[in-house]
């Protein structure tokens, strides 16, 4: 787990100025800045996906890597999600470090075959004899407005399978860093990039150093004492706007970015709601068996004599993703948080 | 030759020994006639020695599972022309993605007969290391290693230098006809046709996907797909050995000169059942396995080496030999496998590196296991700090 003190500011007033090496970035142009420092970084690392070459992808994060890299780096592949998987399951069997582009969250099912039945198991139905250092970048996640099957958050079904780890970052650095991480990483990882934040703007360390941390390691993004929230990916910003409404309250709250859902930082999360003694976890996802449930049911069984108040969730609905004109209803938003904190502190 | 679909339509396919064991010589064969004929007298009594072998670790291994030794088995009985024939037509750097039925190739490729059998025991998910043998350990999803094949065969093209198109490798992968349906084997075939990817589709058409023959897979014949994807594609009588070495030899070759990828139908038939808990007398008819024992492929390449003077009772008997041998070091090392590893091992190779839930699982259940079960863990939040109540 890192600090606050350690991490990059992005959210509060004054933030600082970039420093040497330090940009001030869309998170998916930082997310093009990791792509483009990784491949420069190792030659085996390729991109595949539906029009991400000369196009740059539908939202423009693999823009001007073609160029740079060559089409047998940055390869256009046929309309095939299946296809895409399964042939970087092969490239990665020659050695080769592939991170794939599935173009919006609901087009990821075709590939889930690939995903979970193969991907996830090689490397254990060899008995670590191969490896599977392949990337899923998936933009996830609604609020922007979309047709059917470009709004939904199907991370779940992917934390469910073993043998993936499941990541989403929440601000420009993060996604600049978790993504050389998640390709550096020997493991499958499926990174999911919150497209409501693609262009939302921060500080990003273009020297920041590439370890493990942010796929095993959740960060408290803001401490306080009363409340934790639990957050990740696009509801990690809904998150700290709810901590500084209910600072408005006088309420203090703790604010943990997960950033990776497989494997989940208890520690990080217990270790808050010791000191808080409530916990309310929020997801785009529906609530009923997805993360929220995860975590409720591993801070029930560690922090049962902390818990001033059952642990609570606000989530998507059992019901499809909505339509746009009404996916703001089904959103966690400020309100609904803030709800379920006045809940919490009613017990 | 010429066979029919069931709608007496008739399909060219290449033979270069026909059921009664002779050479044929159809016009327009020659090229694979010239293929067939380097192979050497040694060549073909390695193929039959190894036909041989592979049906009797067929049997061996289904005796084994009616005794309890193997949780399934699925033989390869009456597709031995088709493995070995097309497996000598593979060189040592070229890479195989197998289904779940080729016995044959596994043992031309050398693997341990015993390591062959782990995964149908039920002690091993695969049974083998794939980067020691250029093999992929089998896969069960229908279809899924045919884009792992195409995957690897464009690594292959990123791997060759600019003056070298290709590095010489190779990659071929084994499906069925049932395999022919699935959107996997499809997409395999647009990706290695765009790419001119290195490597060659083979099919092996038993006719009977489980209980569903190949008229629920197709209307046209079955090579013809590869023709519509844009590569060249070929239907050969699979129960001859003679003409899947040469066409697979072929379609190898163009892989290796950067001409991409290739479909070769081999047309044979599943002898036995699907897997040993298959009964096959349920949707075929005895009529039908009876046609096809009068071409079962080792007969015919054993009556055309006979008549070639490749064959006698002496190498006959050192076959036999060969095969108490396989079948005692199966009986042996199948029962050594008992218990397989320790049940703990579950909780290895889920992921390269350490994973908090795993590691939390398996620390979990090794405390258990040793009869020491950890406390729970609400009795460690009582003396936390801020957690007693």
């Amino acid at each position: 787990m890192t600090t606050m003190a350690e991490r990059t500011q992005t959210t509060s007033g004054g933030a600082p100025e970039p420093a040497s090496g330090t940009q001030t970035l869309t998170m998916g142009k930082a997310i093009n800045e990791g792509l483009r420092a990784a491949m420069r970084r190792d030659d085996k690392v390729m991109l595949m996906g539906e029009d991400i070459g000369p196009l740059g992808g539908v939202f423009r994060v693999t823009d001007g890597l073609q160029a740079e890299f060559g089409e047998r780096r940055v390869v256009d592949t046929p309309l095939a999600e299946s296809g895409i998987v399964g042939t970087a399951i092969g490239l990665a069997m020659r050695g080769y470090r592939p991170v794939c582009e599935i173009q919006f969250d609901g087009f990821v099912f075709p590939a889930f075959n690939q995903i979970t039945t193969q991907l996830a198991k090689i490397h254990n139905r060899t008995r670590g004899a191969v490896q599977m250092p392949v990337v899923i970048r998936i933009p996830y996640g609604g609020g922007i407005g979309g047709v059917e099957h470009h709004g939904e958050s199907p991370e779940a079904l992917f934390a469910h399978t073993a043998g993936l780890r499941v990541v989403s970052p929440s601000t420009p650095q993060d996604a600049y860093t978790m993504i050389q991480e998640a390709i550096a990483s020997p493991d499958p990882v499926i990174y999911f990039e919150p497209k409501s934040r693609y262009w939302g703007k921060g500080p990003v360390d273009l020297g920041a150093p590439v370890g493990t941390d942010t796929l095993n390691a959740a960060q408290v993004v803001r401490q306080g004492t009363d409340v934790t929230l639990v957050a990740y990916g696009p509801s990690t910003v809904t998150a700290l706007k709810t901590a500084d409404a209910l600072a408005e309250e006088g309420r203090s709250a703790e604010v943990i970015d997960l950033r990776a859902i497989s494997p989940i930082d208890t520690a990080a999360v217990v270790a808050s709601v010791r000191k808080t003694g409530r916990c309310v976890v929020i997801h785009e996802a529906p609530v009923f068996f997805g993360a929220g449930a995860e975590i409720a049911a591993r801070v029930t069984e560690e922090c049962f004599y902390a818990l001033e108040a059952p642990v609570l969730r606000v989530g998507g609905f059992h019901t499809p993703y909505p339509v746009a004109k009404h996916e703001h209803e089904y959103l966690p938003s400020v309100d609904r948080v803030l709800d379920a904190v006045d809940r919490a502190f009613a017990h | 030759m010429t066979t029919t679909n069931g709608s007496n339509e008739a399909i060219p396919t290449l033979q270069l020994l026909d059921p009664r064991g002779s050479r044929v010589t159809t016009r327009g064969t020659k090229g694979y006639r010239d293929r067939a004929a380097a192979l050497t007298t040694e060549d073909l009594r390695g193929m039959y020695r190894d036909m041989v072998l592979t049906r009797r670790f067929d049997d061996e291994a289904t005796s084994l599972q009616r005794q309890g030794e193997l949780a399934l088995f699925a033989p390869a009985r009456g597709q031995e022309a088709a493995q070995v024939g097309s497996a000598y037509a593979l060189r040592t750097q070229d890479y195989v993605f197998p289904s779940y039925r080729e016995h044959g190739v596994l043992h031309v490729r050398g693997l341990d007969p015993v390591d062959r059998l782990r995964f149908f025991r039920g002690s091993d998910h695969g049974g083998w290391n794939p980067t020691q043998h250029n093999t992929a350990v089998y896969t069960i999803v229908i279809g899924a290693h045919a884009l792992h094949a195409v995957g690897y065969a464009m690594g292959v093209q990123r791997d060759a230098t600019p003056h070298d198109k290709h590095d010489g490798t190779a990659v071929i992968t084994y499906f069925g006809d049932g395999a022919t349906s699935q959107g996997d084997v499809n997409e395999a075939m647009v990706y290695a046709a765009v790419n001119e990817a290195p490597v060659v589709f083979f099919l092996q058409n038993n006719q009977w996907a489980i209980s569903e023959p190949t008229t629920r897979q197709t209307r046209t014949p079955l090579y013809r797909r590869g023709e519509a994807f844009g590569m060249p594609s070929l239907r050969v009588d699979g129960n001859d050995v003679l003409a899947v070495y040469a066409a697979t030899q072929e379609a190898l070759e163009r892989a290796r000169n950067g001409e991409g990828p290739s479909f070769i139908e081999a047309f044979t038939y599943r002898m036995g059942a699907h897997t040993t808990s298959d009964d096959p007398t349920r949707y075929r008819t005895s009529d039908q396995e009876e046609e096809w024992r009068r071409r079962d492929p080792i007969d015919r390449l054993g009556t055309l080496l006979r008549a070639e003077g490749g064959l006698d009772d002496d190498f006959e008997a050192e076959i036999k030999a060969a095969g108490d041998e396989l079948g005692a070091k199966l009986r042996t090392g199948v029962r050594a496998l008992d218990g397989g590893p320790a049940v703990s091992s579950t909780f290895d190779d889920v992921y390269a590196t350490p994973h908090g839930v795993v590691a939390a699982e398996r620390a979990w259940y090794e405390a258990y296991d040793a009869g020491d079960p950890p406390a729970p863990q609400y009795a460690i939040a009582e003396s936390a700090q801020g957690g007693a109540r």
